[in-house]
């Protein structure tokens, strides 16, 4: 799906080559500070490396037009932007600037309920807590069905229960739609129970990239 | 018409007390402030003896290229002046597109104004033609200052959620649009609200000029509304050119904010 090749970004991020496989769920571990996050933000184009090539589907990312690409390949903050205005409308948002038609209400409560977000769509967004307002921008994301998800740290203001229910309901969305999710976290257990692929780095250098076969646990 | 009374030195001098009786407020109450009141009283005396010679030798030598020159060095004043007073740092790319829009947008109306309402004749005639391009420049200048400053800042405290935007596809378009919207709003309401306290909250300076000489009343409120129009006129213009290309300058060609 991806493939960075010799990608250097300032003295944050330093990639000799690496491969990110599609319709997989991949887990990118690592210290607070060691390049997770930029190398989420290379991948649709909110920054860009100062030399190197990274390529989606083939293509260089530097001949895709940025908002083509950001509207296939959607970014989720650690901390998402909440607009002014009501819950329904932090929803409907995303697809007024990705222009793509607006949905029916049904369809948004249906996606509330899916990140597990009990709030009424009038209420305003602005009263969620951290946790919530992070709910509501994954619900964001999904409404507008990307073909890649970059999600940072999608659960860090979840309690465990929450998270569990989140992530377990993500990665069922990833597999039945055939979508490719990579998921920045710092939760090792997360990413043990659900990573198909597991991508750690340090000091902005890739230091392991692991395939999980099995989620039994215990290995 | 009647004639104007003509100050005497004398007279003029006595105006000053004002600023002595300033100075001595500031002073009893200790507001460091008595340097800048002087200067900028200076200043303005200074300024205006020049201009009102210039005037004169402009008047008495009426020229297309004087006039020209004249309005070409308001401009470069008030473009400089826009540059001057913004806290914000401003980029290169964005001190052009000021200084495109200033002079494409004032021009236009000065232009429209003088030839179309006021069918000058000949065109360069500098009494009127001057007088005209300073006040539609000077508002045009308030203007675009406050648009400026209030998107340059916007941008700079708002980056997250333009950000907020750009990472779920928005165009640079739809993502400074907020912002853009409020900057407008910034530049264009002091002008909005000078006309509606017009004529009875203040007398606006050129109406109260021309009754000074001696014209009458309805002549000064004609040419005190055509000038309001033309005023609004400009400083819409002017903003909604530096609108339409200022937010772009604050984006890369990659879509990127760049700040």
């Amino acid at each position: 799906m991806f493939r960075l090749e010799a990608v250097l970004y300032k003295n944050i991020l330093s990639i000799e080559l690496l491969t990110l496989p599609g319709n997989k769920v991949t887990c990118i571990v690592g210290e607070s500070g060691s390049g997770k996050t930029t190398l989420l933000r290379l991948l649709n184009k909110m920054i860009s490396p100062d030399s190197g090539e990274i390529y989606y589907q083939n293509i260089p990312l530097s001949i895709i037009p940025a908002i083509e690409l950001r509207r296939k390949v959607v970014m989720l903050q650690q901390f998402p932007v909440i607009f002014p205005g009501s819950v329904g409308d932090n929803l409907l948002v995303g697809l007024k600037f990705a222009e793509k038609p607006a949905v029916s209400s049904e369809k948004l409560s249906e996606i509330l309920s899916f990140v597990h977000l009990r709030k009424d769509l009038n209420s305003p967004a602005e009263k969620l807590s951290g946790g919530e307002k992070q709910r509501l921008a994954l619900g964001r994301v999904l409404l507008l069905e990307p073909e890649v998800m970059l999600l940072d740290e999608p659960s860090a203001g979840l309690d465990e229960e929450t998270e569990q229910l989140v992530v377990n309901s993500l990665v069922a969305y990833t597999k039945q739609n055939q979508k490719t999710l990579l998921m920045v976290t710092h939760a090792k257990q997360v990413a043990r129970d659900y990573a198909e692929q597991i991508i750690e780095i340090n000091n902005g250098k890739i230091v392991s990239q692991q395939e999980v076969h099995s989620h039994a646990g215990g290995d | 018409m009647q004639e104007v009374i003509k100050l005497q030195l004398w007279q003029l001098i006595s105006a000053y007390l004002f600023i002595l009786l300033l100075l001595g407020i500031v002073k009893i109450r200790k507001i460091p402030r008595e340097k800048e009141i002087a200067l900028a009283t200076f200043r303005m005396t200074i300024q205006l003896v020049f201009t009102g010679y210039l005037l004169v030798y402009l008047f008495a030598n009426s020229h297309p290229l004087l006039t020209a020159a004249a309005t070409a060095i308001m401009l470069a004043f008030a473009i400089n002046n826009i540059i001057k007073r913004i806290k914000t740092p401003l980029s290169p790319k964005l001190k052009k597109v000021i200084a495109l829009s200033m002079t494409a947008g004032t021009l236009a109306s000065l232009l429209y104004f003088l030839f179309v309402v006021v069918a000058l004749s000949p065109w360069y005639e500098p009494r009127y033609f001057i007088p005209i391009a300073g006040m539609i420049i000077g508002n045009s200048m308030t203007g675009i200052t406050l648009g400026v400053s209030r998107l340059a800042e916007g941008i700079h405290n708002q980056k997250e959620m333009v950000e907020g935007a750009l990472i779920l596809g928005a165009t640079p378009k739809m993502a400074a649009k907020p912002l853009v919207d409020c900057a407008f709003d910034a530049a264009i309401i002091p002008t909005i609200n000078a006309m509606v306290g017009m004529g009875i909250v203040f007398l606006p300076g050129m109406m109260t000029g021309q009754i000074l000489a001696g014209v009458s009343p309805l002549t000064a409120i004609e040419y005190q509304i055509a000038i309001m129009l033309g005023i609004v006129g400009s400083v819409a213009l002017t903003v909604i050119i530096f609108m339409e290309l200022g937010y772009k300058t604050f984006f890369n060609k990659e879509q990127q904010l760049e700040i």
